[in-house]
């Protein structure tokens, strides 16, 4: 039905746009809880789960119990779900999705023969075409000769009709889980020294990196959580300016956060996981006596940008990139110097650049074009020499409220005082000419 | 006891600074001459700038080959430039720190931070206000941009008003900002030191 002829029917209905991600997520959550009832759960479409169920109903006092079980527990938790069970998985999603029910042993057939065609997972225009020959239901595709069904109607028809009676097999392929990156350890007593913490924290940083080398990834951001005997917990949260698993670089970013943790009446419990990670390839690390000068002296520099984003913030460490942009504000870009890597600067021809860019300045008693003498600054300048003008236009694909006074044109005025300035007027804004200063030259 | 700091400890070329020291450059061209000194040191750059601070350096103005190795720190807060300053002093790969520092440096943080150049065998530039100095500091250069009457020059005058191990001297020389090239229009025009130095 179309949302129109919804409104129509229901003018109050409230609607939602669907949040496919979170759905997924949803179902992916749903996943993992399926585990408690088969070893091999697979999501099936964007909407369904398909457990292989082999050998486990007598564990839960046979099949009917356990989809009452299964039933139950989303009851419980507010889920609306149908299910279904089926010696096979074609026939399972089928019943699943029209009504649920449980077909049993060597009766496929029969179960799910009064079942439309739509149900067995073909596509809407071979549906159709069924349908118009008059073959509405499954039970009407059996008795038929399988030759001029799959010439008339494609492969895929006859592929489907034999997985959901069992003539094909399909198996249930359980995508495997993502790796979770988190280990934790339990002490006996509790502990309160940072030393021991800190020992502790080694050796559980030596089992997560070698668990990211085992998946070839990177932590980007690593969490300790300590908790104490009183129940309450402490956290120490680190970056780290590029994907790493070396346990000792890794445990000399957490010194500080763990000399400012209150242990109370001590710890008995740590646990670390790397929240963020990231692909990074088997590379030769530096800090052994082998390694080459240039992967030390890069890999002392990225801690040098973790200790200090670590502190200041990662979004204060950075590094200035190219731009393709004619105005000097956009010309380059501030970019966090942890998620880029520099970039060679293109050599362009063109009049020169100031060495320091800032917000323009007005400056007063200007007089002429360009201004012979002018103040900026509380400090008096007599112009010696211009050069220009050079005009920029605004970039009219972008709403800047800097450039909404029009065009744009830049002198350079050398000073008889002597600094070198960068001063532009906006000969299209109304009103007086205004003279602005920019930047300043070498 | 004095630390060995090798052969360099006199350059021969006046306008190199004495490495793994921290060095004080104040005036107007203080910039311009922090750029200079980054075309000098070949490897990672750190200019420490706190966040408060409008002047950013233009990335198509600096000189050829500083831009790539340029890394930006703009922290918050005076506590927090200088444990930039001192970690980035530090760390060995860096070669230049560069830092503006809002208040003048205490004896013990200027003290403190020749320490950690020393420790990291970076050199440090500090660019002040005037006279906003630290007695701590190795060397300090008055820098101040020249008017020129040829058309094509940029003249600087940089003169070294202080220097704990050495002379003083005002240079004044056409530097266009691009290169390492340097053109000396003139040498010291004033003598600081007796005029026969017999042995």
């Amino acid at each position: 039905m179309a949302l129109a002829d919804a409104r129509a029917i229901c003018p109050d209905l409230a609607t939602r746009p669907a949040d496919l991600a979170r759905e997924a997520a949803a179902l992916a959550g749903l996943r993992r809880w399926a585990g408690r009832y088969a070893p091999m759960v697979a999501t099936d479409g964007v909407d369904g789960l398909m457990a292989d169920i082999s050998g486990v109903p007598h564990l839960f006092g046979g099949e009917s119990d356990l989809r009452d079980d299964l039933q139950a527990r989303l009851e419980r938790a507010g889920l609306h779900a149908s299910s279904a069970i089926a010696g096979t998985r074609g026939a399972a999603h089928a019943l699943a999705r029209h009504g649920g029910g449980i077909v049993a042993d060597g009766q496929l057939a029969e179960g799910i023969g009064h079942l439309p065609v739509t149900a067995l997972r073909v596509d809407h225009d071979t549906a159709e075409a069924l349908a118009r020959v008059g073959l509405a239901r499954i039970a009407d595709l059996i008795p038929l000769p399988r030759a001029p069904l799959a010439r008339r109607f494609g492969a895929g028809l006859v592929l489907r009709l034999d997985q959901a009676l069992g003539a094909q097999a399909e198996p249930v392929a359980a995508e495997p889980d993502a790796p979770h990156f988190g280990v934790r350890m339990t002490l006996p007593e509790p502990i309160g020294l940072q030393s021991d913490v800190m020992a502790g924290l080694e050796r559980l940083l030596e089992r997560l990196c070698a668990k990211l080398a085992q998946h070839r990834m990177g932590a980007r951001r690593v969490r300790l959580e300590l908790r104490r005997v009183d129940r309450g917990t402490a956290q120490v949260e680190i970056g780290l300016a590029r994907p790493m698993r070396d346990p000792v670089r890794i445990a000399a970013l957490f010194a500080k956060g763990v000399d400012e943790i209150d242990s109370g009446f001590g710890i008995d419990g740590l646990r670390l996981s790397a929240p963020v990670t990231e692909a990074l390839a088997p590379e030769q690390i530096g800090g052994q006596i082998g390694g080459s000068a240039t992967i030390r002296h890069e890999d002392a520099l990225a801690d040098l940008l973790s200790s200090v984003g670590n502190r200041i913030g990662f979004d204060r460490v950075l590094r200035l990139l190219p731009a393709t942009s004619l105005i000097p504000e956009r010309s380059f870009l501030l970019a966090a110097a942890a998620y880029s890597a520099p970039e060679p600067i293109p050599h362009r021809a063109g009049s020169k650049r100031p060495i320091t860019l800032f917000p323009p300045e007005p400056v007063t008693a200007a007089s002429g074009t360009p201004p012979a003498s002018f103040r900026w600054r509380r400090m008096r300048f007599t112009t010696l020499r211009a050069t220009g003008p050079e005009r920029i236009t605004p970039e009219w694909w972008f709403d800047d409220p800097a450039w909404r006074s029009g065009l744009r044109d830049y002198w350079q005025i050398e000073t008889q005082e002597g600094p070198r300035l960068w001063l532009f007027v906006t000969p299209q804004a109304t009103g007086a000419q205004d003279w602005f200063v920019q930047g300043e030259f070498a | 006891m004095r630390p060995d700091l090798g052969p360099a400890t006199n350059p021969t070329d006046p306008l190199d600074l004495r490495p793994r020291r921290v060095h004080e450059a104040e005036g107007r061209g203080r910039r311009a001459f922090a750029l200079f000194q980054a075309v000098r040191h070949p490897g990672p750059l750190v200019w420490i700038l706190p966040s408060h601070i409008p002047e950013l350096p233009m990335l198509r103005g600096l000189p050829r080959g500083v831009g790539e190795r340029l890394h930006l720190f703009r922290p918050v807060g005076e506590t927090d430039v200088l444990w930039c300053i001192e970690e980035a002093l530090r760390a060995a790969p860096v070669s230049l720190v560069i830092a503006e520092p809002e208040k003048p440096l205490s004896l013990t943080a200027g003290r403190r931070l020749q320490l950690a150049a020393e420790a990291g065998r970076t050199t440090g530039i500090m660019l002040i206000r005037g006279d906003a100095g630290s007695n701590a500091t190795e060397t300090r250069w008055n820098c101040e941009p020249m008017a020129s009457t040829a058309a094509d020059s940029t003249l600087h005058r940089w003169s070294l008003i202080k220097n704990k191990r050495g002379t003083l001297g005002i240079w004044t020389l056409n530097w266009n900002g691009t290169s390492a090239a340097v053109h000396m229009v003139s040498e010291a025009c004033q003598r600081h030191e007796p005029a026969d130095m017999a042995p």
